[in-house]
């Protein structure tokens, strides 16, 4: 009976300081997240193939062909995925031989078109930086905050006012004028499902859902024929902001990397020193962890839940005036493609933890812009990043697929994390 | 006739551990065998083993004399062998009946469930056995003495005849438990085996037929109940004498420290749960609360923690008006608060037993400054806390929810009593702990109290009230029923009181319909 001992589950696992660290951990922590998302690539590799017209017109002749099928599909998909990592991080040949027309003749011009690309995908994990954070903040106070996306509305729309509405102020008050009323904007849109969740027991869940619909709803009267905001133009937009609320770029023209990147890195860190440093944070935490034993432990478990949902609703404004500062310098009604909803996926592939958020803001921003790219130079349609982060999040949220497809075992230690406790549970 | 059931030479080794060493054990048909160890003896993982849940490392398992090859539980079920874990395996939402079927479900015309017939076997187990249960109520709106025999049901319903209880009593009440004990003697008259394991004493002597004890993985011995004592079980358990009642000197009361005058508390249900309570506990002295479990001694130690809004009444704390004031600023008062759901109230089960060391001081120097935590005094803190109080943990960053209860125990016991404090209140503070763990507890508690710290004890074990105590208030339905001197009374008077029986002569006391149909409901 020798061979059945593989089920053990030690007991006495001793775990390592927290704070010192260990490689170990890490790994623990990214393998399961870099597996999903090898397996999304090798998954979408094959919806990639199936909907390509070629391989679809060689697909009856499988039985006469199948070496050239399977190249061709081979092909197809390579070509895709080199177009996305084109896209993503740039054309390294065309930036070199950039930087050398500069040092020559000190024309630029080529050097940051080719430049644009890259800067390009860090544009892009910007706002995904910044909601992410939002979605984590929650989940680590046990709340699921879904209404991200609308709280994102609120903090562009709080952002724009004071951006068009003041002039004459210099840019060092316009702009952090313009980035604290987007975050305040954020904050109190998302701090009334807070307060009703500590007052009247209302689920944050259904709440923030409806707080979306609301603020679309009133983004949509704000810029509308004769509404309060609305432009000039006839469209409906705002009017623009003033150039000293800009988040300023960082490269001239055609990149359009901002200071907003930075602000979300000093974001990053403020998060984790907030969350794991600080007496708010264990809170936060505590009450996440477990409500009874935060009321026990003398924390005002009510006020808690308004601070956890303030704090995720002024990330997520700071996404919206992180936009509309740094990109488009007016409020749209179609402001946003989604990157409140985006967040809650970034949310479970980050683990909660900020620089786990970073880094998955970092890989979808990267796919997003790299999926244009491949769109133009593989007509593969962009859509299918879509297909491929749904495929990373099934496969994070589902790690025992994961696990038995690499035949992982399972932790020593089982760590359950816990997201948040909706649905009354 | 061979043993129903043989385990010869079971070993099991975990990495680092030897968890069962050739541990050898027969069940005869028809007899109820208790395992007795403390945590962590190896109890769980035999049964584990048993159970088909482990596989072991060495050794055989004969059922009926036939040796068996388990892969799982269903293997044990097709054995007919039947375990009733410590935690229910139950879904709330469903009936008995579809609890009962789960699984093995019942079905007529291919598709359509068929709960009826399910039911009626359900009733003919019920009346055979005495299991009393209403096939037709939800699992969540029955109590946790019912939930239990739902499970047993399910193991009947299953053919098992070999019953496995792993720490039955563990969440019952004293009546619950009665009751249990009966269900397994009418099981055992019927011709069921039954293997009990517990670290329980009294209930050992009381139920079994023959004893075996674990210490260690290993078999240390066994016992005829007829002739064993408390004492020679608790050293065999233990291997070192125990000292089983607590050796303390006469109390020393001083200055009134809480005060509690006609307090009324209602519970989730809004029915009142304590009814005009008045009482005070001096500085040095134990007040022990007895009485049946669901009688408002859980509202009264949450209503005086402020961890239940108090409906009337007036609460005083070293002569400060608490009546209405939250968990934070009772505990500045320096009180302690051992609660009764150690696992929900008294610790973060996802933390790691250093931030569970401080859960109610986090905010306060030495661990933090302003916002920002210290966690150099708290790692510094937790170490000694850890060492002081003996808490058996690989590392203070382990997760609390890994380590035993009894540990878990000595986790809250060390962050509340490492404070400075004037009054404690601790509510069931060894439930569900092995001997030696309730002997440590038992030890602290008379020591604050010897410092000058009053004590409000509130406890279902009788035993625990009657060796820590110095007065003992006694409640029943919401009331305090008397109060009486520990020294000067015996556990039958105190057992009389419990049910609600005062003294011939007495006044009968006024009785509030809601809070006696609760309490009914929890005996039936």
């Amino acid at each position: 009976m020798a061979e059945a001992a593989a089920t053990a589950n030690p007991k006495n696992s001793s775990a390592p300081a927290p704070n010192s660290f260990n490689l170990r951990r890490l790994l623990d922590a990214i393998t399961i997240p870099a597996l999903s998302i090898l397996t999304a690539f090798l998954l979408s590799g094959f919806v990639i193939a199936f909907t390509s017209p070629e391989v679809l017109a060689l697909l009856p002749q499988f039985w006469q062909h199948p070496v050239e099928l399977l190249t061709t599909m081979l092909k197809t998909v390579l070509t895709a995925y080199a177009a996305l990592l084109q896209g993503a991080f740039g054309d390294w040949g065309a930036i070199l031989q950039g930087f050398q027309v500069w040092l020559t003749t000190g024309n630029s011009t080529e050097l940051l078109r080719a430049l644009r690309d890259p800067f390009e995908s860090l544009v892009a994990a910007t706002p995904y930086i910044y909601t992410g954070l939002a979605v984590a903040v929650g989940f680590k106070g046990g709340l699921f905050n879904i209404g991200v996306e609308g709280q994102l509305f609120a903090g562009a729309i709080a952002s724009a006012w004071v951006g068009f509405n003041i002039e004459g102020l210099p840019w060092f008050l316009h702009l952090p004028l313009a980035l604290i009323a987007g975050i305040l904007a954020g904050a109190v849109w998302a701090g009334i499902a807070g307060v009703l969740k500590a007052t009247r027991g209302v689920n944050e869940v259904i709440n923030t859902i409806m707080l979306n619909y609301i603020m679309f709803l009133f983004t949509d009267w704000l810029l509308s024929d004769g509404g309060p905001m609305r432009g000039n133009a006839g469209a409906p937009r705002t009017p623009e902001i003033y150039p000293s609320a800009y988040l300023p770029r960082v490269l001239p023209d055609p990149v359009r990397f901002h200071w907003g990147f930075f602000l979300a890195i000093g974001a990053v860190f403020f998060v984790y020193w907030l969350l794991w440093k600080t007496t708010v944070g264990f809170e936060i935490r505590t009450v996440g962890a477990s409500p009874t034993a935060a009321k026990y432990a003398g924390i005002a478990v009510g006020k808690v839940f308004v601070l956890a949902m303030g704090l995720s609703g002024g990330l997520a404004g700071l996404a919206g005036a992180n936009e509309l500062l740094g990109l488009n310098h007016y409020m749209v009604a179609a402001f946003s493609p989604g990157y409140g909803f985006d967040a809650i996926a970034l949310a479970l592939l980050g683990k909660s933890n900020p620089f786990g958020v970073l880094a998955a803001a970092l890989l979808f921003g990267a796919l997003r812009n790299g999926a244009t790219r491949m769109q133009s130079l593989a007509t593969v349609p962009v859509d299918i990043i879509s297909v491929m982060q749904a495929l990373i999040i099934a496969f994070i949220a589902a790690p025992e697929i994961v696990r038995w497809l690499y035949r992982l075992k399972r932790p020593a230690q089982h760590e359950q994390e816990v997201f948040a406790r909706g649905w009354g549970a | 006739m061979p043993p129903i059931l043989e385990l010869r030479g079971i070993t099991k080794r975990f990495p680092g551990v030897l968890a069962n060493d050739h541990i050898d054990l027969t069940l005869n048909q028809g007899e109820i065998h208790a395992l007795l160890g403390e945590n962590g003896a190896g109890k769980s993982t035999l049964m584990n083993v048993l159970y088909g849940l482990y596989h072991p490392d060495e050794g055989e398992i004969l059922v009926r004399g036939n040796p068996i090859r388990m892969t799982g539980p269903r293997d044990a079920i097709a054995q007919g062998i039947g375990m009733v874990h410590q935690h229910f395996m139950l879904i709330p939402v469903f009936t008995v009946t579809e609890n009962v079927m789960l699984g093995d479900e019942s079905i007529t015309n291919g598709v359509v469930l068929d709960r009826k017939k399910v039911a009626r076997e359900i009733r003919e187990l019920s009346t055979k056995y005495g299991l009393e249960v209403n096939p037709d109520l939800y699992i969540k709106d029955l109590s946790v003495g019912v939930q239990q025999r739902v499970e047993i049901i399910k193991l009947l319903y299953r053919k098992a005849d070999i019953l496995i209880l792993d720490e039955p009593t563990a969440v019952l009440t004293p009546q619950e438990a009665d009751d249990l004990f009966q269900v397994l003697r009418n099981l055992k008259a019927r011709g069921n085996s039954i293997i009990f394991i517990t670290h329980k004493l009294r209930e050992v002597l009381e139920l079994a037929d023959r004893i075996t004890v674990l210490r260690l993985g290993k078999v240390v011995g066994s016992a005829d109940p007829q002739s064993a004592t408390s004492a020679e079980l608790a050293r065999m358990m233990v291997g070192r004498s125990v000292i089983l009642s607590v050796d303390k000197e006469p109390a020393q009361p001083k200055a009134v420290t809480l005060a509690v005058q006609d307090l009324v508390v209602r519970d989730e249900r809004q029915n009142i749960a304590v009814n005009g309570v008045s009482f005070q506990v001096h500085a040095g002295e134990v007040l022990g609360i007895a009485g049946v479990q669901g009688n408002g001694q859980t509202e009264l130690a949450q209503a005086l923690t402020g961890l239940r809004k108090v409906e009337s009444g007036q609460v005083t704390i070293l002569g400060e008006d608490t009546t209405h004031a939250n968990p934070r600023k009772i505990s500045e008062l320096r009180v302690a608060h051992v609660p009764e759901d150690r696992q929900a109230d008294g610790l973060v089960l996802n933390f790691p037993v250093e931030d569970n060391l401080v859960l109610n001081e986090y905010y306060r120097p030495p661990f933090a400054k302003g916002i920002v935590m210290n966690f150099d005094a708290i790692q510094t803190a937790a170490e000694e806390r850890v060492r002081e109080f003996d808490v058996r943990t690989p590392s203070i960053f382990v997760n609390a929810g890994n380590l035993s209860g009894g540990n878990q125990q000595k986790v809250i016991v060390a962050r509340e009593f490492s404070r400075d404090i004037a009054l404690l209140i601790a509510s069931q503070p060894t439930r569900g702990l092995d001997v030696g763990s309730i002997e440590y507890i038992h030890k602290r508690i008379i020591e604050k109290r010897d410092a000058g710290v009053a004590v409000l004890l509130v406890s279902n074990e009788l035993d625990e009230i009657m060796s820590l105590s110095d007065r003992v208030a006694v409640m029943f339905k919401g009331e305090i029923i008397d109060t009486v001197n520990a020294a000067e009374t015996t556990k039958e008077a105190l057992g009389l009181l419990m049910a609600g029986v005062h003294e011939p002569g007495a006044s009968p006391q006024p009785q509030t319909p809601n809070a006696q149909a609760e309490t009914l409901d929890e005996i039936a």
